[in-house]
């Protein structure tokens, strides 16, 4: 029987409660970022955005959370009912599951495993198909086209995600995501790798949808493209996956590019707030750029879309892995 | 060990049942699906025997990028499935002595007999430093099969450039972006003033 408490039961509560303790604030942050999107967006167009509901608009978002809670969901007649409600979930699911392998502080990681940077990639990956099934169950012209849309585009984009992945695995000579937060602690990637950064954010933004890439929910030409014909929580839940994706990829340049928990210095006033501040800062900066982004740019043309990410950052990212492997080699760098 | 075993046998159990939904399901659509958990519970099968790389490369490339090219097309192709099925028995015997043949070569290579699958001591060794299994396949694959396995990727890219140049024409007429033109622009070049006369127009 003790056998049983200490080897099953003891250690699946203790993940458990890793887990609600990662997601709890996870969630609250996606709330908020929705909030934080209006308000900035709001400032840059010179206007106030929500400010009715509570001080300062701030419980806009739980307003917002329990109206949609209260919406009917409705299915739309030959939609293939099954596809068509998985789909918001598959979405909402994959965006929290990635959590597990990113390091938010020094051993603050629900798993710790060797193909971290693998599993990241391979989850991210997963994002396409909670798009093209919601496209195609809703049994709607608009939608499909929308889930058409984003099936090629993000297909084309995690080419270049892939190999600047590769250029900063070659950097770091690990898989596991802590031990690449540690490779960086003499320099944060972003300095030696710049030009990746810069493309790999780029490339960010094409994969969770977002502007200036946004062409699967392009309203002005699919109304709304894929998520058209849902309503009250199964819209909830894309909506809320598509912001906590844009978390968690915020996480992902973190953890790759901007040296995930470590201070900005290691010398005593930035050493003294705990690694998990820092992360959370960093992962702010990137969100605010993803939402600057939203407001400064047009959305692309879909040719041009295309043009982007197959003949300039394709070959961009793959020339990068071949100087960065010379690099690593001429000058014995390589990793041990 | 008692998790262990009932975790296989959830992955397995699954990854059978939606390998046989994948052929027996009635819209093209929920069979690609259906595949995409086949492939899911493989890499869950994977991972049980410790190889967690080539799970990870098994949901990469099969399920991130392969089934999303299937669902793709077969979304677009409006398969029809009534159709498709009235040959099935026509095809069942022949469907039925492949499988056979299979089984029975799978039989012969890992049943006891004459063409007993050789033991992995003549296998080359990723040496006992390699501390993870991503390590070890890295150092076998790139050292003693260092050629087949840049052929393989040879052969790939080959199939890709093959299936480019049967599919690209180049029609006439076409105009195209050139971001380089548009960008080299001069408003002195593009823009010319014109007096139009009232009433007559440029014509």
């Amino acid at each position: 029987m003790a056998e049983l408490w200490t080897g099953y039961i003891w250690p699946t509560i203790i993940i458990i409660a890793q887990i609600v303790a990662l997601v709890v604030p996870l969630l609250l942050a996606v709330a908020y970022l929705t909030y934080a999107e209006r308000r900035v967006i709001g400032g840059i167009q010179l206007r106030i955005g929500p400010h009715r509901v509570g001080p300062f608009g701030l419980l806009q978002p739980i307003a917002d959370g329990l109206k949609l809670f209260f919406n009917e969901i409705v299915v739309p007649a030959g939609a293939s009912p099954v596809v068509y409600l998985l789909a918001p979930m598959l979405t909402f699911l994959l965006s929290l599951v990635a959590w597990a392998v990113i390091p938010v502080a020094d051993g603050w990681v629900i798993a710790d495993i060797n193909v971290g940077i693998l599993y990241l990639f391979a989850i991210s990956s997963l994002g396409v198909y909670g798009i093209i099934m919601a496209g195609w169950a809703s049994n709607s012209r608009y939608a499909f086209l929308g889930g058409l849309r984003s099936a090629a585009q993000m297909v084309s984009y995690e080419v270049a995600i892939g190999f600047v992945m590769i250029s900063v695995l070659m950097s770091a000579g690990t898989l596991n995501l802590t031990g690449v937060v540690e490779a960086q602690r003499d320099v944060w990637y972003i300095i030696p790798h710049l030009p990746m950064f810069v493309l790999f954010f780029i490339s960010v933004l094409a994969e969770t949808n977002r502007h200036p890439f946004d062409l699967p929910e392009a309203e002005a030409e699919l109304v709304a493209g894929y998520n058209v014909e849902y309503s009250g929580m199964a819209f909830a839940l894309f909506f809320l996956g598509e912001y906590a994706n844009m978390i968690l990829m915020s996480g992902m340049v973190t953890t790759l590019f901007l040296g995930g928990w470590l201070p900005l210095f290691a010398f005593p006033p930035f050493t003294w707030i705990p690694g998990v501040i820092w992360f959370a800062l960093k992962v702010a900066v990137c969100l605010f750029i993803f939402i600057l982004t939203r407001a400064a740019l047009p959305r692309y043309r879909y040719d041009q879309l295309m043009r982007l990410g197959w003949k300039v950052f394709l070959p961009l990212s793959l020339a990068w892995v071949v100087i960065t492997a010379g690099a690593l080699h001429v000058f014995g760098w390589l990793p041990q | 060990m008692v998790v262990h075993a009932i975790v296989f046998y959830v992955f397995a159990v699954v990854l059978i049942a939606s390998a046989l939904m994948v052929i027996s399901a009635r819209n093209p659509v929920h069979s690609v699906l259906w595949l995409i958990l086949g492939f899911f519970n493989g890499a869950g099968l994977f991972l049980l025997m410790g190889a967690e790389f080539l799970a990870m490369v098994l949901v990469i490339v099969y399920v991130g990028a392969v089934a999303v090219l299937f669902l793709f097309v077969v979304m677009m192709l409006n398969v029809n499935v009534a159709r498709l099925r009235q040959g099935f028995l026509d095809y069942l015997p022949i469907g039925a002595g492949v499988g056979l043949v299979l089984l029975g070569e799978l039989l012969l290579a890992f049943g006891a007999g004459p063409f007993h699958a050789p033991s992995s001591a003549g296998a080359p060794d990723p040496g006992m430093g390699a501390a993870t299994n991503t390590e070890a396949i890295g150092q076998v694959l790139y050292t003693d099969y260092v050629y087949l396995f840049q052929g393989a990727g040879i052969v790939l890219l080959i199939g890709m450039v093959g299936s480019i140049l049967l599919t690209l024409r180049h029609r006439p007429g076409v105009r195209r972006q050139d971001v380089h033109d548009q960008t080299h622009r001069d408003p002195r070049t593009a823009v010319t003033l014109k007096k139009v006369p009232t009433g007559e127009g440029l014509g």
